[in-house]
């Protein structure tokens, strides 16, 4: 276990170095200056020059690469060149909406979707799978956007259950802030439930297949004593990986959702920082998103090693 | 279980028969103005409305399926085209520094989400609906790429293969005559499935508007023109909507048809 620890260890930071160097080689060859962006058209060449080496554009590629690196490391995600604030403080804040967010969505979709699984694995073939499994692959084939907006127009504006848009804040209270955001949670919940419930049913039904359910029928449990004690357990392997790799889908999922709700997250950042050429911004929010989902990744292949030792000689 | 093979076969056919037909006729000008009769629900004139400009629903529709099948299907394609002979060859040196560098190439490509790639390809040039098709294709590739080398490998195990083998076939040529025609029926129904997928995800970028440009009709931008008028106008959210759901809902039912027609041995498992 140590040794496959190292192992994955060493690769997951090959894997964010190399992806930090593909972000910042494509920030690199976006057009564009961004201290003449700041300062517009009229700027004169001093101040300019000036700004250039206040922002550290003067430097080398490398040099400008690894200070980047380097102060991503320390907490130091550079300057927003629009605002001229700490980058760090800006992400920060709108991590607060886009993490609860995704965590929100993943806790629902879990929810609707072990019991779905679980009830159609059970009546596998009877009209109770047949229903489920038809309603994931409705799940599956819904936009997440225009479902968002649905549940805009019936529950917000129809019914006046929830606020069509906006985020109250959580200096509102920790409920209140829920509350703002079960309608986007809901949304992007969604598809993923269907994915997670699909993944599920099919996850049971290998498992039921196996000897050692047969030895357990045989031993004398019942059916669904079998199915709790032995079947759930090994079924879960599967679906905990999936669980994982979707986080990063949730995350990313939250930039699209963001939009239909108006929500103050990473989202609406990126947008912003985009359409205001402020690259720094970009760079970091992306570097953040692809670093969390390797980060993820990695701790679900760890996960998974911990639990079926058998995968630990595989890589 | 052909009925999903049928069902979602008429579905898609039904949208790629609306893209093609919108190249010689469609009911009205999808991008003429005609501001006295907007917001028209469905009515005999204009059978799914018209939106806030007054232009005809139905006609923005069948010349937005174009946009839709053709970026997910060139992206289907980059995928197919890049991730198709990247698998190939990985499985044909398994286990060797190859092997590892493209699986890992594969992992690092797969921690960017097609939003992310998205954002960044415009940073660079700016919104486009190619920015759209390429996002789209460099996520599909590791999909293809994984899938590919998945199945290769426990073909290359197989005694036919030996043969070839003793019969002084080279790696690549094994992988081309023997290897990829065993593949093909997973590939097919991957590549639907990845079809459906980059629908959706068109749709999603152009919703934010990081794919299809004005005057380029994409459902996406549709559904983001309704956004601020579905309260007043549910039918333009809802005609998008319904076109992006049926389509999306037909590839998938082919797919799961085409997979139990292409391999009956699935067939026997779920029976």
């Amino acid at each position: 276990m140590v040794r496959y620890t190292f192992k994955r260890l060493l690769s997951l930071l090959l894997s964010l170095a190399v992806a930090s160097l593909v972000i910042f080689a494509v920030i690199e060859v976006a057009p564009g200056d961004p201290a003449s962006f700041m300062l517009g058209m009229n700027a004169q060449p001093e101040t300019l020059a000036a700004l250039r080496t206040e922002l550290g554009l003067d430097a080398s590629k490398g040099a400008r690469y690894l200070s980047w690196v380097g102060g991503m490391l320390t907490g130091d995600f550079g300057t927003s060149y629009t605002y001229r604030t700490p980058v760090i403080g800006m992400v920060a804040d709108r991590l607060w909406v886009s993490l609860p967010l995704a965590l929100y969505a993943l806790a629902l979709s879990t929810i609707v979707a072990f019991p779905a699984g679980l009830f159609a694995a059970s009546r596998r073939g009877q009209a109770g799978d047949i229903g489920v499994m038809g309603a994931t692959q409705l799940g599956v084939a819904i936009p997440n956007f225009w479902f968002a907006m649905m549940l805009v127009l019936i529950f917000a504006i129809n019914l006046r259950w929830f606020a069509a848009g906006g985020f109250v804040g959580w200096d509102k209270g920790f409920w209140a802030g829920m509350h703002a955001l079960t309608l986007p949670a809901v949304a992007l919940a969604l598809p993923q439930a269907a994915i997670l419930a699909r993944v599920m049913r099919s996850s049971l039904l290998d498992v039921l297949g196996e000897d050692f359910m047969r030895t357990a029928r045989a031993k004398g449990l019942t059916e669904r004593q079998a199915l709790w004690r032995h079947g759930l357990r090994n079924a879960l392997i599967p679906v905990l990986t999936i669980i994982g790799l979707q986080f990063s889908f949730l995350l990313a999922g939250s930039i699209i959702i963001e939009q239909v709700f108006y929500l103050p997250g990473l989202g609406r950042l990126v947008f912003q920082s985009i359409s205001a050429r402020d690259l720094i911004v970009v760079e970091s929010v992306v570097m953040l998103l692809v670093f969390s989902v390797i980060v993820v990744n990695f701790l679900v292949d760890l996960a998974y090693a911990a639990v079926d030792p058998r995968l630990r000689s595989r890589t | 279980m052909r009925r999903n093979l049928i069902l979602g076969g008429m579905l898609s056919a039904l949208f790629v028969l609306a893209a093609l037909i919108s190249f010689f006729w469609t009911p009205y000008d999808h991008v003429a103005l005609d501001i006295p009769n907007k917001l028209q629900t469905p009515n005999a004139a204009h059978l799914l409305g018209t939106d806030h400009f007054g232009r005809d629903i139905l006609s923005m529709i069948m010349v937005g399926a174009r946009t839709s099948i053709a970026v997910a299907l060139v992206a289907v394609g980059i995928g197919m085209g890049l991730g198709i002979p990247l698998g190939l060859w990985a499985a044909a040196r398994q286990g060797s520094w190859l092997d590892e560098l493209i699986m890992r190439g594969n992992d690092l490509v797969f921690a960017f989400p097609s939003i992310v790639i998205a954002i960044l390809i415009t940073a660079i040039f700016g919104a486009g609906a190619i920015n759209a098709i390429i996002a789209i294709g460099i996520f599909n590739i590791p999909v293809f790429a994984r899938i590919t080398r998945g199945a290769a490998l426990s073909l290359w195990q197989r005694e036919f293969i030996l043969a070839a083998r003793v019969a002084g076939k080279s790696a690549a040529r094994i992988s081309v005559e023997h290897i990829l025609p065993n593949v093909t029926n997973l590939l097919i129904v991957q590549g639907t499935i990845q079809f459906s997928l980059g629908i959706l995800a068109e749709a999603a970028l152009s919703y934010v508007g990081l794919g299809a440009q004005p005057p380029t009709p994409s459902w996406g931008r549709m559904l983001a023109d309704a956004q601020t008028l579905v309260s007043i106008a549910p039918h333009m959210a809802l005609v998008p909507g319904f076109a992006i759901i049926l389509t999306v809902l037909g590839l998938n039912l082919m797919g799961d048809g085409l997979r139990d027609v292409l391999d009956p041995r699935l067939r026997v498992v779920r029976a």
